[in-house]
């Protein structure tokens, strides 16, 4: 039997996990807002109330928490997606999109700061 | 009066085969014959080379898996009737090596069966008489008890078909049917197993293989519960004595 | 003994299950598309109002409700194949001596979203 070595899977799939529930929760509700009822002028998105949502505390959690979650949870399936297509796959390629994932979590964070409040 | 029914076989025989070939045979069946009765007619009245394994006939013994169909079946609790007038195509369970005609190596899975560990580990063993266990803890490990090592869900299972490394959904069920065992003490001598990247790490939940299991093991989520202590056993190792 | 090994390529095309595994699988490419499209909305809203309305006006473009459709669609199965798969990452959740049955959790787990859902959408009607 190979070398059993601890794998280190658990910190992505925690974040993984994470995204799935959330985005399973209410990836949908925000897809039809953003898609449909916010073209069709169902919904008012004005921008001194998004401002407000980001500067305030609760939205700056909530609009990071989506970003980052739904990335990191896009990329852990992506990944396992080219293996299953019988592509070999290395630490190389996950860190591409671990790091990729991680670098939008960043820009959020700090785009967040950026408008202040 | 009876129908025919048309049953291809995979045919590989080493000494003269290169390749797999297939070999379709007309058989006369019945309402109640099984695919392994099929198989059986053409092994004793049309050609006695077709080389494949079954034993209880009753879905307890576990040997006769094959692909019906793409479906990874019990040949002996699969029917004919219910794929006449088309054709029935048999061949070995997917994801092994074919040593001969429908017959497989699953030398690999023994070697992962071994691997878990699989026996009650215990130092606290009774004095008299036996362990006592209360129904509630039984119903914790119970289905995973009821594996007849068919291997229908490593064929099944297409991360064990790319990487063969990968524990598997049988033995990591059998692992699981032991640490969640009230007598059992060895949990953490099979965690090196758990947490390993070819342990429930290389599961991505198709969740093939419980729906193809005849015994209703589920050990997708035996697996998958897995991850769940895994993941425990990563982050608090540091706080553990 | 010199057995044969079958190869996998195009394994996924062989059973009907299959598919229905790479279409969940597949839903990941717009859960990312769409954080970026989130990402997008957000670097916009930073620089300024006219920058914001922009963003907004872009989502009506037939392109955006093309894209946006298509997301919805696999998302929603995303979901659907994750409630459904719930009660097997998880130890038996008992109450007392009662095992709840999966079909409870998958049921309670749909309720949440459905719950959490409307919030959000009269959240952001009010809003």
């Amino acid at each position: 039997m190979a070398a059993l070595k601890r794998s280190n899977k658990p910190i992505f799939w925690s974040l993984f996990g994470a995204g799935g529930m959330l985005s399973a929760l209410i990836g949908p509700m925000l897809i039809l807002i953003t898609g449909i009822a916010l073209p069709l002028g169902m919904v008012n998105f004005s921008y001194e109330r998004a401002v407000a949502f980001a500067q305030n505390g609760f939205g700056k959690a909530a609009i990071l928490l989506v970003i980052s979650l739904f990335l990191f949870h896009g990329v852990h399936r992506m990944y396992h997606c080219v293996h299953d297509f019988g592509v070999h796959v290395g630490p190389g390629l996950k860190a591409a999109f671990h790091g990729f994932a991680a670098l939008g979590t960043l820009a959020a964070g700090w785009l967040l700061l950026s408008i202040g409040g | 009066m009876s129908r025919t029914i048309q049953i291809e076989c995979l045919r590989y025989h080493p000494e003269r085969d290169a390749a797999p070939r297939y070999q379709t045979y007309e058989v006369p069946f019945t309402d109640d014959m099984s695919v392994l009765q099929g198989l059986q007619y053409i092994k004793d009245r049309l050609d006695g080379s077709l080389t494949f394994r079954w034993s209880c006939r009753m879905a307890i013994c576990g040997s006769c898996g094959q692909m019906v169909n793409g479906v990874p079946v019990l040949g002996c609790e699969t029917f004919l009737r219910d794929y006449y007038p088309g054709k029935v195509r048999v061949e070995p369970l997917n994801h092994f090596p074919i040593v001969r005609d429908l017959a497989i190596d699953q030398s690999d899975f023994l070697e992962k069966l071994e691997s878990v560990k699989p026996y009650l580990i215990s130092k606290n063993v009774p004095e008299k008489a036996a362990f006592l266990q209360t129904p509630r803890q039984m119903e914790d490990y119970y289905q995973y008890s009821q594996c007849i090592n068919c291997v229908l869900c490593y064929a099944a299972c297409p991360q064990y078909g790319l990487n063969s490394a990968f524990t598997g959904p049988a033995a990591l069920a059998l692992l699981h049917r032991y640490n969640a065992d009230s007598r059992d003490e060895g949990k953490s001598e099979r965690m090196k197993v758990v947490n390993a990247e070819d342990g429930v790490w290389g599961c991505t939940l198709v969740g093939y293989c419980s729906e193809v299991c005849p015994k209703g093991v589920d050990p997708a989520r035996a697996v998958n519960q897995n991850k769940i202590e895994s993941t425990k056993d990563y982050f608090f190792r540091f706080f553990r004595k | 003994m010199r057995t044969y090994t079958r190869p996998m390529a195009g394994w996924w095309r062989r059973n009907p299950f299959y598919l229905w595994y790479m279409l969940r699988e597949a839903s990941c490419v717009f859960i990312t598309a769409y954080a970026l499209v989130l990402l997008w909305g957000l670097a916009r809203l930073s620089q300024g109002k006219p920058q914001f309305e922009a963003w907004l006006a872009s989502l009506a473009s037939p392109v955006s409700i093309a894209f946006h459709a298509i997301a919805l669609l696999l998302v929603l199965y995303h979901a659907w194949t994750w409630f459904k798969v719930m009660p097997r990452t998880m130890p038996f959740v008992r109450l007392g001596a009662w095992r709840v049955p999966d079909g409870f959790i998958v049921a309670f787990a749909f309720a949440s979203s459905i719950v959490l859902s409307g919030a959000l959408f009269i959240a952001v009607w009010r809003l």
